[in-house]
């Protein structure tokens, strides 16, 4: 059974640097970093001192509010370094790896023999729990929550990223794993959504919708908002496609291995490729002698909706990808002036670059201006499939009018879904910014 | 341009935090982003960002209004000389002698204009705002070429600092502020607004007619004007509007860059062209405005120039799709409706658009609560 879905708005941006087909298996990091803040909303309390011994699954940390939330850790080793930032906040902990991997061992299972209590338990021992996400709010989801569904977008359309086809390859048997467990947990459906020919048209006991269309089609936020749109009081659940494999592969194996296949992409990489990797892994190794030069940003996820990060760094825990991009960039003389430099992708008229969409782009972080008050209208309806207007919805959100917010849709949204609003402002508005905001907001007011 | 960077890197640290003028930075941050688009980087959100920002789009419509700028420079000096027996002047003369006549009007209107801008900037230590840059040549293309300069100035200083600062500067003003600037003038200094004799270069003075097509049709009179020229814009009017041909430029500047709203100018002139047509319809034996041809109603006054320049300013217009259009298509009704059926204003593309402005957020507030019973009805669905 399936359904076909046409997103029509929206923006694919193309950049040099996709990654090829190849894949390869990263340097092993010595030191692995683990960052409490990949977590949103997560106040951490450590189980561990330093010193301990950890097996790859032993619980690191679990969250102040919820104490069934654990944290555990990707790899095996000697906890070595608990880095704290003002009033004494864990900003990451490190962990000195052993050679290769010794694992927790949490049983081999068969979801479908299991209750959704037990299915629950397994997943939150391990710390599997964390890879699922709820919407609204896009934070983790509460295990005594049933969701109406849970969501699995099998494709991502964001620039430079990660194709599904590479990443879960040879994982088709624990994909099906992961979805019969998870679907126990929903007293919905599961819908998976597809684009193109894969194994994940043959998933059973799913609902499948194949979709088209430009960028954000491949965003789970648009895709809930086509398929079983959210409403006031409502739960729906989320999780990346390489992440149900994961969790299948807990049930099959008995061991939580994160290992994921990863997209190093990007204009400033020499070879962009796949690499295998465990969330944790240095930058600096994740990275080495595939550089092509030093002035660059360095994003966990894509250049849309990533995080920046440092050398110092580490994979985070949710991204298929690593982006490389140039570091900023010089003064433009007149710049601004229409049909000026255009080397600068752009959706605008006001710039020749409209006529070549299907060239790819190398862009650096430039803003390309500078912030200004809302002018311009119609621009953001433009890039935004998911039925809000964008524009109202993002200055409710700024005042903070709650009960307009509700009214305005702001359950159906999650900022990644901003975030080519973020591309596409003339006047530079920070719209995956103010709609975090006011999500944390809604979080602490309606809850 | 090298040069020049490095000067303005010199001065830089001077105005950066902590600096000695540090109060001023905003000034000196207006006058540099005015040369280079700065090298900020993104340090949240979205990593890439568009090339688009909103001074290309201010600057856009700029551009879109030099054509107009141009023919209008050119028609002051052709509706002075026509009227002037036995002069024969050539096309450059005509045209510098109302290029003469208009750059004070137009160094006066920035002068004032960015001068206040900059002290609000200043003063509420914000950057500067380039909404002013289209304003500031809107403002004295449609004011008559013989205001005088100081009146220019206060109708400029009415219309930054209650039309748009008292809102809270670009973006906030509820009215478009180019509009506020000539109805504060009509009303203040109305015989130098309207009347015979302004609208041409000193009229007064030498003796000439300076009367509108509307003025005439008002005052019970027969025009002599064809079609064609009203096109073209050979007859007396305010600088920038006579024009259509060189406001359809700017237009087809406008839409092709996509920087105006195709919805809000096709709309009014649907509007615009529908009551044109009701009036031709019924006639009249007194008002010979109701029997003036719908099209020639769209191409005398100022309709054009305000609905492909004014009534499509984004911030002051309705901001949804479907506002637009309503939004639009109101502004070509009372266009032509206050136009015809008033007998105190011969033209009124300004209060239609000032009056639009104002129920502009009213639509938007319909158009809006459709989405949100939607959502509504969606949950009512769900608990049912």
């Amino acid at each position: 059974m399936s359904t076909d879905i046409k997103i029509k708005k929206g923006l694919t941006i193309k950049l040099q640097g996709a990654a090829s087909n190849d894949i390869e298996t990263s340097t092993r990091s010595k030191i692995f970093t683990i960052y409490p803040t990949d977590f949103h909303g997560i106040t951490p309390k450590l189980t561990v001192k330093v010193g301990a011994k950890l097996l790859a699954g032993d619980v690191l940390f679990y969250a102040k509010s919820n104490e069934e939330l654990k944290f555990t850790s990707p790899v095996s080793g000697e906890l070595t370094g608990i880095i704290r930032g003002a009033k004494r906040k864990i900003l990451a902990l490190t962990i000195k790896a052993d050679a290769k991997d010794t694992y927790k061992d949490f049983g081999k299972k068969t979801p479908s023999n299991l209750t959704d209590v037990q299915i629950k338990e397994a997943l939150l021992e391990c710390g599997a729990w964390a890879f699922i996400n709820q919407r609204p709010y896009d934070t983790l989801a509460n295990p005594k929550d049933t969701p109406k569904a849970i969501f699995v977008s099998g494709f991502d359309t964001a620039p430079l990223a990660a194709n599904t086809k590479i990443t879960l390859q040879g994982k088709e048997d624990a994909f099906q794993v992961g979805m019969d467990a998870l679907s126990k947990l929903t007293e919905g459906k599961i819908h998976l959504s597809v684009q193109g020919n894969s194994f994940l048209n043959t998933i059973k006991g799913v609902s499948i919708h194949n979709i088209t269309g430009k960028h954000p089609a491949g965003n789970v936020g648009v895709q809930i908002s086509k398929i079983n749109p959210i409403n006031s009081g409502d739960r729906v659940w989320t999780i990346n496609a390489q992440d149900v494999a994961i969790i299948g592969n807990l049930f099959l194996t008995g061991n939580f291995d994160t290992t994921r296949i990863i997209a190093l992409a990007g204009s400033e990489v020499s070879n962009p490729k796949y690499y295998q990797a465990k969330p944790g892994t240095s930058i600096a190794d994740f990275t080495k002698d595939k550089l092509a030069s030093d002035n660059v940003r360095i994003i966990n996820g894509n250049p849309l909706t990533g995080k920046s990060i440092k050398m110092e760094g580490s994979l985070g825990f949710y991204n298929n990808e690593v982006t490389v991009l140039p570091e900023g960039g010089a003064y433009r003389f007149m710049g601004w002036l229409p049909f000026v430099g255009n080397h600068i992708h752009s959706v605008s008229r006001t710039s020749f670059s409209f006529l070549a969409s299907k060239k790819e782009y190398v862009l650096n972080t430039l803003l390309n201006g500078e912030e200004r008050a809302f002018v311009e209208t119609g621009a953001m309806e433009k890039v935004m499939p998911i039925d809000v207007y964008p524009m109202q919805l993002l200055k409710a959100t700024l005042v903070g009018d709650i009960d307009r917010m509700e009214k305005l849709g702001i359950y159906e949204v999650a900022p990644e879904d901003f975030a080519l609003i973020d591309y596409t402002s003339s006047s530079k508005i920070e719209a995956q910014d103010i709609i975090r905001k006011g999500l944390d907001l809604m979080i602490s007011e309606v809850g | 341009m090298k040069f020049l960077r490095k000067q303005l890197d010199k001065v830089k640290p001077l105005f950066d935090k902590g600096g000695k003028y540090e109060k001023f930075a905003p000034a000196f941050f207006g006058i540099d982003t005015l040369l280079f688009v700065p090298n900020h980087a993104t340090h949240k959100g979205s990593h890439i960002r568009d090339a688009v920002d909103l001074k290309r789009i201010m600057i856009t419509v700029v551009i879109a209004l030099l054509p107009a700028l141009f023919f209008g420079m050119w028609n002051i000096g052709y509706q002075h000389f026509s009227q002037v027996s036995g002069s024969d002047m050539s096309f450059m003369a005509l045209f510098s002698y109302g290029a003469l006549k208009m750059l004070p009007m137009i160094v006066v209107s920035y002068g004032v204009g960015l001068g206040i801008e900059f002290a609000f900037a200043i003063f509420r230590g914000h950057e500067v705002n380039e909404g002013y840059l289209v304003t500031g040549m809107l403002i004295p293309m449609i004011m008559p070429i013989d205001m005088p300069l100081w009146m220019l100035a206060v109708s400029v200083v009415f219309a930054v600092v209650i039309g748009k600062e008292a809102f809270g500067g670009t973006g906030m003003n509820i009215l478009n502020p180019a509009l506020v600037a000539r109805a504060f003038a009509l009303f203040s200094y109305t015989g130098f607004m309207s009347g015979d004799k302004v609208w041409v270069a000193d009229a007064g003075i030498d003796g000439l007619s300076g009367e509108t097509i509307l003025g005439t049709l008002a005052l019970g009179k027969e025009t002599s004007t064809s079609v064609f020229d009203m096109f073209m814009g050979y007859m007396p009017g305010s600088i920038g509007e006579t024009s259509v041909l060189m406001i359809l430029i700017g237009a087809a500047i406008l839409l092709f860059t996509k920087v105006a709203s195709w919805r809000i100018m096709l709309s009014a002139v649907i509007g615009a062209a529908l009551v044109g047509l009701l009036f031709n319809a019924i006639g009249s034996e007194t008002n010979d405005l109701f029997n003036f041809s719908w099209y020639e109603h769209l191409l005398v006054g100022g309709f054009a120039f305000g609905i492909v320049f004014m009534a499509t300013d984004p911030v002051s217009a309705a901001q949804t799709n479907k506002g637009k259009w309503i939004y639009g298509f109101l502004i070509g009704v009372f266009s032509i409706l206050i136009r015809i059926v008033n007998p105190t204003l011969p033209e009124g593309v300004m209060m239609a658009i000032l009056l639009m402005n104002v129920f502009a957020p009213t639509i938007d507030h319909y158009v809006i609560n459709g989405n949100i019973k939607r959502r509504q009805k969606r949950l009512k669905l769900k608990k049912a």
